[in-house]
């Protein structure tokens, strides 16, 4: 496998594109919850933080904070446009199928009409020491919309 | 006191490249490809490549002597314990000590972590009044550096941590080197333990060794060695350096993984309480209580790694007959032009000390824009291993300002060529991610 197919030219532009990026306190709307969630690689020090809004059970917006390699902040960039306006089960399902691909090692197809963008990691699965860079955003969102989800269960005062 | 050891005698002649192609033949894994190229090999400092004598002399014990040691009086046993004493002894020589001076551990870790729990335990209630002089309280300081690698690290701040000791960090200054000024401040009556690398394994720097060991013994501080990047690249004399206790990892010597050793005095490490317990370190057993046998077998409890350690002396033969002083003249020739390569590409910064500064042969980088991951996948599809991530030293690299770099680290088989295809490929790291 070539490198191009691993750093396909989605990923090298997500990866200075950022969406998302900043996680500049904003208001939460009335009804909106929100979860937040810090991951860490271990292996190389890289660290990021995800923010999930819902409301009304459709994700208002995902922002993050973080430093890493061109896979992690590109997949990160990626997600955010991916998540914005999805019902929460829905970013849940194709989180879950980013995970599956991903673990793969490369025997799963990603279905492009799932994962639109994200399908360009689908070369990562191959490499097993960089599927951490990939997840790492994606576990951090669904432990957030997680907090969210039950945040919007028990809405905090008013 | 042991005879000065062969290696140190040699003269510092730098093996050339013809005798790199020579000795290259001795590795196997060095013939072989990655990504369908021919594999450079820059990442010894991590985990070096063993000649074939290594392995024979592994197998060899297995196919013919295969047995406990210390224990049974067949035949088998005989020739297995004297392979495992014989190995101790040339592993000893290696390092300037007396074998009941060598333990062995698995690695320089268990080795940092077998001292770092020994001082624990002298520092527990009930302990004999011989090991006291290890022991660690509230106001008394365990002095490290900021350039260590977490092996060297963790275990004292655990040690700090249960004792109530003050863990202190003595500072790198930006060019690489330790801050000794400060080191002499920082050093002083509450410093029980003094504990630094001999080399940095990021920065390469070669530490002042009897500087820090003369400002700990008016300290009356103990000094521990972390020998791990020194060990396999230059002659080391335990003895002449004057450390209380040295650590290195038989892997980055040209040894098989599983294998390490401690360094340390022979009337400390008699004093010292044992570490772990259990079969072979004991003289008497009663049901209440037990004596533990001298050095080294009161720290080498259970079997043994009894092949590793003779294919670990067959490392340190094929090491001594190279030549340390020759090997570290050559690492120093490809460190140099490591680092004069690297500073000539634009975006790149050299860790530590600049070109013409005393390094060993490895260095570490930063690529503007470029992380650290992309960097060492970059070079890996150009057949071309390094390390990349924070080398376990994340405090080193946050006073540097980076959350990780790129390494490359040579030794005794990398040859010029080797240096400059890596050099190249760096060249086309900052255009291929359109940094
Ligand atoms: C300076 C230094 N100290 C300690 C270690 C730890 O060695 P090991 O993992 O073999 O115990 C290393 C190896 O990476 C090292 O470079």
């Amino acid at each position: 496998m070539s490198l191009d197919q691993l750093y396909q030219q989605i990923i090298l532009e997500h990866s200075k594109l950022r969406h998302g990026s900043g996680l500049a306190g904003a208001d939460l709307p009335a009804g909106a919850a929100s979860g937040q969630s810090h991951q860490l690689n271990p292996v190389c020090g890289d660290e990021i933080t995800v923010r999930v809004t819902v409301a009304e059970g459709k994700v208002s917006g995902l922002r993050w904070d973080g430093e890493g390699c061109s896979i992690s902040m590109a997949s990160a960039s990626v997600l955010t446009d991916l998540a914005d306006g999805l019902e929460a089960a829905e970013l849940q399902r194709v989180i879950d199928s980013f995970r599956e691909v991903l673990r793969s090692r490369g025997k799963v197809p990603a279905d492009p009409e799932i994962l639109g963008d994200a399908a360009a990691f689908e070369g990562v699965a191959r490499y097993a020491a960089r599927v951490k860079c990939a997840m790492l955003s994606w576990v951090a969102a669904e432990d957030a919309l997680a907090q969210a989800l039950a945040g919007q269960d028990h809405p905090a005062g008013p | 006191m042991v005879a000065t050891p062969a290696h140190l005698l040699r003269s510092a002649t730098a093996l050339g490249n013809e005798e790199v192609m020579r000795i290259r033949n001795d590795f196997p894994i060095l013939q072989r490809t990655v990504n369908g190229r021919p594999l450079v090999y820059l990442d010894s400092g991590a985990t070096s490549q063993n000649p074939l004598s290594v392995l024979e002399a592994e197998q060899e014990f297995y196919e013919q002597r295969n047995s406990a040691v210390h224990r049974g009086a067949h035949h088998l046993a005989v020739e297995a314990t004297d392979a495992f004493e014989d190995a101790r002894e040339t592993v000893a020589a290696f390092i300037g000590a007396d074998p009941d001076e060598l333990i062995w551990t698995s690695n320089a870790t268990e080795g940092l972590n077998l001292l770092s729990y020994s001082f624990l335990n002298a520092s527990l209630p009930g302990c004999p009044a011989e090991s006291r002089r290890f022991a660690l309280a509230e106001g008394d300081e365990v002095v490290v550096t900021e350039m260590e690698h977490h092996a060297n690290l963790i275990p004292w701040q655990q040690l700090a941590a249960r004792t109530g000791a003050a863990l202190k960090y003595i500072p790198v200054d930006d060019a690489g080197n330790l801050d000794l000024d400060a080191a002499a401040g920082l050093i002083g009556s509450r410093t029980r333990v003094l504990a630094f690398t001999h080399a940095s394994n990021v920065l390469g720097t070669i530490n002042p060794v009897s500087e820090l060991v003369a400002l700990a013994r008016a300290a009356g501080a103990l000094v521990v060695l972390d020998a791990c990047q020194s060990a396999p690249h230059l002659a080391l004399d335990v003895k002449a350096l004057d450390v209380d206790f040295a650590v290195f990892s038989g892997h980055k010597m040209l040894g098989p993984t599983g294998i390490g050793g401690l360094y340390g005095r022979a009337e400390l490490l008699n004093a010292m309480p044992p570490f772990l317990t259990g079969g072979s370190m004991i003289t008497t057993v009663t049901m209440d209580r037990a004596a533990f046998l001298p050095s080294p077998q009161r720290f080498e409890a259970g079997t043994q790694k009894i092949s590793q350690a003779v294919a670990l002396a067959a490392a340190a033969n094929y090491l001594g007959e190279t030549g340390l002083d020759r090997i570290h003249a050559w690492e120093t020739t490809l460190g140099q032009r490591l680092v004069e390569g690297l500073e000539a590409i634009p975006g790149i910064r050299v860790l530590g000390p600049a070109a013409g500064r005393e390094r060993i042969g490895l260095a570490a980088f930063d690529v503007a824009g470029v992380h650290a991951h992309d960097v060492g996948q970059f070079l890996d599809s150009r057949g071309i291993a390094v390390r990349v991530g924070h080398h376990c030293a994340q405090p080193l690299h946050r006073r540097l300002g980076l959350t990780a770099s790129t390494r490359a680290s040579t030794y005794l088989y990398n040859t010029t060529d080797d240096v400059d295809a890596f050099l190249e490929a760096v060249a086309g790291v900052r255009g291929y991610f359109q940094a």
